[in-house]
């Protein structure tokens, strides 16, 4: 039996409203950090993403967001079970005592995260770490939540969850493609 | 590029790293641009990653070394693997113990790296085949020295911006020196052309079958070149009647601020260390503006952290593999 193509999860409006409301919840919920927001993304999708949340809030509250690349690879516990070239990392300027949000794409086990908090005490100490992920699938092997999620996706855990964006794939989509 | 083309490589593909010449093309690009990467550690506030965390590495040299030695702990402890450095002066090697005894001793204690530097060529590729541990050569006899064409590679690439057509000099002791035989198959690979020049007792016409330019002047070996590579003397390996005398030496080749203009006017001048100053170079050259000898002593740091890095990601590759397969 043939398995079931990759289902849309969202398209390209569903990513653009959702990050728009998270722009809006991060400013709601740091009204007296608003100037020492930093958002950082994880390769290879969260930069990206870090940037648009980043002109939404220029936008809407007038706030000009540093953004940074934070590479996790030699912080992850998988080494070579993955592509696994490390890319440098790009903060902008000291993270000391600023309020850093972590965006990602979707967020899983859990992992990806853990490593990066890992990386973000190595460039700093900041005041706090907030965490944004426009998908969140479950399956959590970590004690990790997600401050701001774009959308709740139940998902089987052998599925896999495809974030594509027009900066690396020509186009916005969340796709679900079931198990084999 | 046609579509066929193999996917490049994200680690190294053998469990050790024993000479240039087992390494592909792309292999080498690959340690090149995880150094890049891994360069920045240095400048972290943190100067450190934990990817090795838990590994373990052994400096095991049988000959003198202050820099590569350094070099590797230090790249070590900035993958946070912890490092045992061992010294022939220290060990049981003094009581008569073979080489293969000390490298199983040291795997029964669950070392996962060995770096070796040893008198006899091919020392390391025996460790090698009888370990499970990767060996990493860290120079063998008058073989090779893998790491030290890498961050030669690496120096080259970062101040002239590539290697492909650029034409390489190494001048000196070519017939002792491990680092000019890694160095001619190195640039040789990456597309570079290599000139050896020396006095005939020091360089037999010879290497010209293994694809380097043989030069006995050493201005017409200069003449277009782009890296100066000064090699060392190295005086305690000559036997008699190699040179009629040091003198008789650096009168013919020994490079000097005059002679450094029969290269291009803006070539590096590059040296793997120790220097005898006023010997193979002279003090004004070592300390010019062009000399890259201390960027190639920084680089070495980044690119033995990428040898290690990728080393161990291939292991961790293949050992997933084995238990998905069973």
């Amino acid at each position: 039996m043939a398995s079931r193509g990759p289902v849309p999860a969202m398209d390209a409006t569903a990513i653009d409203r959702a990050l728009v409301r998270i722009a809006h919840e991060i400013v709601e919920r740091n009204p007296d950090h608003l100037n020492d927001l930093v958002l950082i993304g994880i390769p290879k999708r969260g930069d990206n993403l870090a940037r648009r949340i980043a002109a939404s809030i220029g936008k809407n509250a007038g706030i000009a967001v540093p953004v940074g690349v934070l590479d996790i690879t030699m912080y992850r516990d998988d080494i070579g079970s993955r592509a696994s070239i490390p890319k440098p990392s790009d903060l902008p300027g000291s993270i000391d005592g600023k309020t850093v949000v972590l965006v990602d794409d979707v967020l899983f086990t859990g992992r990806s995260v853990r490593a990066a908090l890992d990386a973000v005490v190595d460039f700093g100490r900041p005041r706090s770490v907030q965490l944004a992920v426009l998908v969140d699938r479950g399956h959590r092997e970590f004690p990790i939540r997600a401050d701001y999620a774009g959308k709740n996706l139940p998902t089987p855990s052998g599925a896999n969850v495809k974030v594509e964006l027009s900066e690396t794939d020509g186009r916005d989509q969340v796709l679900l493609e079931e198990a084999p | 590029m046609a579509g066929a083309a193999t996917a490049k490589p994200d680690c190294l593909a053998a469990k050790d790293l024993l000479g240039i010449e087992p390494l592909s093309r792309d292999e080498i690009q690959l340690v090149l641009e995880t150094a890049d990467t891994l360069s920045d550690v240095a400048r972290h506030p943190i100067k450190k990653v934990p990817a090795l965390r838990g590994r373990t590495m052994v400096n095991l040299f049988y000959e003198a070394s202050t820099r590569t030695r350094t070099s590797f702990e230090l790249a070590a402890v900035r993958l946070s693997a912890d490092v045992v450095n061992i010294s022939v002066q220290t060990s049981s090697v003094v009581k008569g113990e073979t080489l293969l005894d000390t490298a199983r001793t040291l795997e029964a204690m669950s070392v996962d790296f060995i770096v070796m530097r040893h008198g006899s060529s091919g020392a390391p590729h025996t460790l090698a085949r009888n370990l499970k541990a990767s060996v990493i050569n860290a120079g063998d006899g008058q073989h090779e020295h893998p790491t030290q064409a890498l961050l030669d590679l690496y120096t080259v690439r970062q101040k002239l911006g590539g290697i492909e057509g650029k034409t390489i000099t190494l001048v000196g002791d070519i017939l002792h020196s491990r680092v000019a035989r890694s160095n001619l198959i190195a640039f040789t690979k990456m597309g570079a052309k290599v000139r050896f020049c020396g006095p005939p007792t020091l360089l037999s016409d010879d290497f010209s079958t293994l694809g380097a330019e043989v030069h006995h002047d050493l201005k017409t070996a200069l003449a277009g070149a782009d890296v100066i590579y000064v090699l060392r003397l190295q005086f305690e390996r000559h036997r008699m009647g190699l040179m009629p005398s040091v003198k008789a030496y650096t009168q013919r080749y020994a490079i000097t601020p005059e002679r450094v203009k029969w290269a291009k006017s803006d070539a590096l001048i590059m040296h793997p260390g120790p220097m005898n100053r006023g010997v193979e170079i002279a003090h004004e050259v070592a300390d010019a503006p062009r000399s890259v000898i201390v960027d190639q002593v920084a680089n070495g740091v980044a690119v033995r952290m990428a040898v290690l890095y990728l080393l161990e990601a291939g292991r961790t590759k293949r050992a997933a593999a084995a238990g998905g397969a069973s």
